[in-house]
Order: structure tokens, then C-alpha cells, then sequence
């Protein structure tokens, strides 16, 4: 049973990563990528590790909607009414990935794993948990930090009017060049 | 099944993405292509960690990584996109390029 899911998964998953490349449709190409994605989600589930597996599922739809509507707000052709391609220098392209997938494939294919080394633990999630607040508190800490300048970064590339704006070139205006003016002294 | 055959399947996933990553001239399509390739990194973390070392929970932690990187590349990426629409009207790789010079 696990190996039809698996090989289920597998194969939609490359048949759909691939079409987000071929579909004309924005919409056809965002929701091509989520299959592909919730494909990982379910292979990731297969592989023991269910809460990840969960997590990576549930992101995959919301990060996916999210995009949709960005790929109907900025380009042409949501609805893939008319042909359309938006490629450059494919055969390079397809020459550089068809080593690099031989590359991998021949490392993998004669590397010397190592045999598994211990036992999946009871539950795995407690494991994550209690290792990225024990000793992987650094990494945890680290995610975090790009977290918040994440936060920061989009609101202040995002937001039309910025500081020079309101306050001139050289910051030194008395008073903001504010379309509505507001606070204290208006 | 074996961490061979899912190992395949990640840089299958990988190599697909890359050519995305590479081909596509529309930014928000170009992050399509890089999500594809962090799937790639996703599905070969868990593979490790349930074919190799399933009793550290250093392959778990990397896809905690990964998939962190992917919310980070897509809210940076489409907040760039945003600002480079707002100033420029475009929305194309090859129309970015002339903000180098």
C-alpha cells in the first residue's frame, strides 16, 4: 500500500511541478505548484514525520492562495484564455538541470550510505520540539531574527510613502509632507 | 521504496524548479521555480532523517529551515515585487536588470 501512495505521490508530484512551467494560466500554474507541494506534504507524512508533513500541507494552501492573487494582480493572462510564454534561454537552461539531475542521480545512485543508525523515537515531534529548544536553540533563534527582519523588510518595501517623502532629501523639513496631516500640532 | 528512489524523486523536484529558477522571465513565476527547489531540500531532509538518522532530529530541524526559507522568499520576494512595480510598472526579470546599471 505504501509503495502505490508513494509512487502516486512521486509521479504527480514531477508531472505537476513540471506543468507549472507549460500552463498558459496563472491561476492553473499557482494551483499546479500546490499539488506538487501538498505531494511533498504526503511524502513527507509517508516518511514517518506527520506533524511536519501536516504543517507543510497547511502552508503550502495558504502561502498558494496568496499567491494566486498575486500572480492575477501583477501578470497578464490569469485565466490562460490566450497562448502564452514567458521563457528565456530554455535550452541552456534544460542542459545545465539535465547534468546537474545526472550529476545527483550518479551520486546518489553510488554513494556508500551509511546503514540507519538508531530508532525513530516514539514521538517524533516531541523530539523536534525539545531539540530546537535544547540544542538547536541557536538555529530556532536565528529563524526567529529573520522572522521579524522579514516583517520589517516587506512593510518598508511595500509602504508608497517612506520617510524621505514626508521629510525631504536631506530629513530637515519642519513639518512632513503628509497628504493628510495628522498628530499633535495639526 | 528506498532513500535512494526518494532521493531521486528530490532532485528530480530540484532540477525541475532550477529550470523554472532559470527559464522564466516573470519574477513571480522565477519564485515559483524556487519553491520547487525547497521541496527538493524538504522531501531529501526527511529522507535522511528516516533512512539514515532517525534518532537525532537534525534532519527534522533542517525542514523546519526550509520551509521557513520558503514563507521568508515569498513574503521578501513579493514585497520586492511591489516596490518594483510601484516605481518602475514592470514585473519582468529582464526589465529588472537595467536597475544595475
Amino acid at each position: 500500500m505504501e509503495v502505490a501512495v508513494f509512487w502516486v505521490l512521486a509521479v504527480l508530484a514531477i508531472v505537476s511541478g513540471a506543468m507549472v512551467f507549460r500552463f498558459d494560466s496563472m491561476a492553473r500554474a499557482t494551483f499546479s505548484l500546490l499539488t506538487s507541494l501538498l505531494c511533498v506534504g504526503g511524502l513527507v507524512v509517508l516518511l514517518g514525520l506527520d506533524y511536519l508533513g501536516i504543517v507543510i500541507v497547511l502552508m503550502m494552501t495558504i502561502e498558494m492562495a496568496i499567491m494566486a492573487v498575486f500572480m492575477v494582480m501583477y501578470m497578464m493572462n490569469p485565466a490562460g484564455l490566450m497562448p502564452m510564454t514567458m521563457m528565456h534561454n530554455k535550452k541552456g537552461a534544460a542542459v545545465v538541470c539535465g547534468l546537474l539531475f545526472a550529476l545527483l542521480a550518479a551520486g546518489i545512485l553510488l554513494a556508500p550510505w551509511p546503514g540507519r543508525r538508531g530508532r525513530p523515537p516514539k514521538d517524533p515531534t516531541m523530539d523536534l520540539g525539545m531539540s530546537l529548544m535544547g540544542p538547536q536553540m541557536l538555529t530556532m533563534m536565528t529563524l526567529g531574527m529573520a522572522l521579524f527582519a522579514t516583517i520589517v523588510a516587506t512593510v518598508l518595501l511595500a509602504t508608497r510613502r517612506g520617510r524621505y517623502d514626508r521629510l525631504g532629501d536631506d530629513l530637515r523639513a519642519r513639518r512632513p509632507d503628509d497628504p493628510v496631516r495628522g498628530g499633535v500640532g495639526r | 521504496m528506498s532513500l535512494e528512489l526518494f532521493l531521486l524523486l528530490a532532485a528530480a523536484l530540484f532540477c525541475v524548479g532550477l529550470f523554472g529558477a532559470l527559464t522564466q522571465q516573470s519574477i513571480v513565476m522565477l519564485m515559483m521555480g524556487l519553491e520547487l527547489m525547497l521541496g527538493g531540500v524538504i522531501l531529501a531532509a526527511g529522507t535522511v532523517w528516516h533512512y539514515i538518522a532517525p534518532a537525532t532530529a537534525d534532519g527534522q530541524v533542517l525542514i523546519v529551515v526550509a520551509v521557513t526559507a520558503m514563507a521568508l522568499e515569498m513574503a521578501i520576494g513579493f514585497a520586492v515585487v511591489t516596490a518594483l512595480f510601484r516605481s518602475r510598472e514592470i514585473d519582468m526579470t529582464d526589465m529588472a536588470a537595467e536597475m544595475k546599471e
